[in-house]
């Protein structure tokens, strides 16, 4: 049986090796895609465009504005009086939005303790406005502390003596909240789930094609060695094409695992078994290419738009998320975020790691049972 | 060529055993009631009209097909229930091309004697041995794409008794290949019936049935006759097998695939 697995083996490596636009594509193509994908999926969002409508021209709404273009995400493109103006600078995508401080801003706020502003966004570009949206609300709530703090520093008698509750967040884990960190671990999740899925579907219907799986199936050779020695050249492809996004994390964004590498190999090793019972089974289901392909781009498209890599799992309706823990990808994403960023270690991923196993289990095991009644 | 000695039927164990072995895909009788046997060292021609269950019949005796009924036994094996037995002892050549095309010559024999069992002394030996009867020494290092067809099937037919089993089946080996080279194909599978390996083959080239010890025509899932090539022609008075098959296979229902 070892003997068999070593011939199937060195036969796979062989026209692996001797593919060579295979070879390139699998090495080069997830380099490319790691360095470019992550400018791209940068959710933190820089150069706002904010149009001022300062109907006050006080100390006060000097101040403020000052604040907010020196916070770094704020760009003053227009400073107006009225409000019309400036909301035709958003109309005309000038402005992403409009703040108004309204007349009698600083006198308000002194004597009445309270003030009104009013912010127009421009909803177009969704992620941007809300965020600026968030960054802005954030600012003015700073600005209202300062404000206090100013007065009771000053024992300025108008001040209320109101306590002050002010909420202080830290981020922890990734304290600057440095975007790529978060990103960088879970692309290189969704290149690996390409990979493996689609290469080792590919690779078994590109046999069926050929005819030579009919050839194999009148010799001796059991259908799970087979199987193990179609998983295996994978695997390692997978290892290496790991250790290369690995490698270009750090070049270029700078990321490091916090947590031990033996952990995240582990988990990958755990993964691709999964990922690679998937591709099995695809490809027992498929007769030609062109339907293999059709597959797994089904379930590539699926697994990268809902497995956490972009947009947050419990944000789903509760049976999304049932489904999406099913995925194979969503829990080496949390284990790729866990790792890398809080360092956790293997107690910690347990659940994940025994999800995903259970998931390959399943997959491997009806790879194997529709295989052969497909032969 | 011409001499064709008739295998005398009972003088040799049957190595193929057949009895009223059918395959029903739903509603359809791919093969019905198929009852014969084949006699170590023979060659077997099993003709019929595309589409009149040849693939079919041929695919359950290599265990690739359970069969719907009947019973069948190959090198003494049960075809339901020791299948992976038989194919320790079969060798098959399908209709389809079957050798890794971007393998060489000499790693696809290797591959191929490898998951066999065979030792790495035994397979190197083999390898000289075959590429020296194929006369292809000088490509046994040229990718099976490069070469030209006929030396291909030439090659998948050595491919396909690398391990010496008892029985060969070939499925149509020699389509598109020129008269020439099939001239050729066939001394090699009268030297591997001469050492003793039963040759199971099926055929749309007339001249190919006359070589054949004997032959069956299937119609349309059954075994319309079978008999050695010259009994045929007697028995239904023409003078070459063509004659044979056209009568036998023009009363056919199936539409041909």
């Amino acid at each position: 049986m070892i003997r068999t697995l070593y011939f199937l083996l060195e036969k796979e490596f062989r026209q692996i090796m001797r593919n060579k636009g295979i070879v390139r594509m699998l090495i080069i193509a997830p380099v490319i895609q790691l360095i470019l994908l992550p400018l791209a999926a940068d959710y933190s969002v820089k150069n706002i465009s904010i149009a001022v409508v300062d109907n006050d021209h006080s100390t006060a709404s000097q101040r403020l504005i000052g604040k907010i273009t020196s916070s770094g995400y704020f760009k003053l493109t227009g400073y107006t009086g009225s409000y019309n103006a400036a909301l035709s600078m958003v109309e005309q995508e000038k402005a992403d939005l409009a703040l108004q401080i309204p007349a009698h801003f600083e006198r308000d706020l002194v004597r009445e303790n309270s003030q009104k502003l009013y912010i127009a966004i421009n909803a177009i570009e969704g992620t941007k406005a809300n965020l600026g949206g968030a960054y802005l609300t954030s600012i003015i709530t700073d600005f209202n502390d300062e404000i206090r703090v100013d007065w009771h520093t000053s024992g300025s008698s108008t001040g209320p003596d109101a306590p002050q509750i002010s909420i202080a967040s830290s981020n922890w884990y990734n304290p600057f909240m440095n975007f790529h960190l978060y990103i960088v671990p879970a692309i290189l999740v969704t290149l690996v789930t390409a990979m493996a899925a689609m290469q080792t579907a590919f690779n078994i219907v590109q046999e069926k094609e050929n005819g030579t799986i009919e050839q194999i199936n009148v010799t001796p050779i059991k259908k799970y060695v087979f199987i193990t020695g179609k998983m295996i050249p994978f695997l390692v492809l997978g290892i290496i094409i790991f250790t290369l996004g690995l490698i270009v994390g750090w070049i270029f964004y700078g990321v490091v695992s916090t947590g031990s590498l033996w952990v995240l190999y582990l988990s990958l090793v755990d993964y691709l078994f999964a990922m690679l019972g998937l591709g099995l089974l695809l490809a027992t289901y498929s007769g030609t290419q062109q339907q293999a392909m059709s597959l797994s781009f089904f379930f590539i498209n699926i697994f990268n738009m809902m497995s956490g890599a972009f947009t947050a799992v419990d944000s789903m309706p509760g049976w999304a998320q049932a489904i999406v823990s099913t995925f194979p990808p969503y829990h080496f994403i949390r284990i790729m975020r866990m790792v890398v960023l809080k360092g956790s270690g293997i107690t910690d991923i347990l659940p994940d790691l025994g999800a995903m196993f259970a998931i390959g289990l399943v997959l491997n095991v009806w790879a194997i049972v529709n295989y052969r009644k497909t032969a | 060529m011409s001499s064709i000695t008739t295998a005398t039927p009972s003088a040799t164990p049957p190595v193929i055993t057949t009895d009223k072995l059918t395959k029903r895909f739903g509603q359809f009788v791919a093969a019905s009631q198929l009852t014969f046997q084949v006699y170590k060292g023979e060659i077997f021609g099993f003709l019929g009209a595309n589409g009149a269950g040849k693939t079919t019949a041929m695919r359950m005796l290599c265990g690739l097909l359970k069969p719907s009924s009947g019973n069948a036994t190959i090198a003494g094996y049960d075809v339901y229930t020791q299948t992976e037995k038989i194919k320790q002892r079969i060798g098959y050549m399908s209709q389809k091309f079957s050798l890794y095309d971007d393998l060489t010559v000499s790693e696809n024999i290797r591959f191929y004697a490898g998951i066999y069992g065979m030792s790495t002394p035994r397979i190197k030996e083999k390898t000289s041995q075959l590429l020296q009867e194929l006369q292809l020494e000088k490509e046994a290092k040229t990718l099976v794409s490069d070469l030209p067809l006929g030396w291909k099937q030439k090659l998948s037919f050595s491919v396909s008794i690398v391990h010496d089993p008892d029985i060969v089946f070939l499925d149509e080996p020699t389509g598109g290949v020129d008269p020439v080279t099939r001239r050729q194909f066939w001394d090699l599978i009268y030297h591997a019936a001469d050492r003793g390996v039963t040759v199971f083959v099926t055929t749309h080239y007339m001249d190919e049935a006359e070589y054949c010890n004997r032959v069956s025509i299937m119609v349309d899932g059954v075994i319309a006759a079978l008999d050695s090539p010259t009994r045929l022609r007697q028995q239904f008075g023409y003078d070459n097998m063509e004659d044979v098959f056209y009568e036998l296979a023009r009363n056919a229902k199936r539409k041909a695939d």
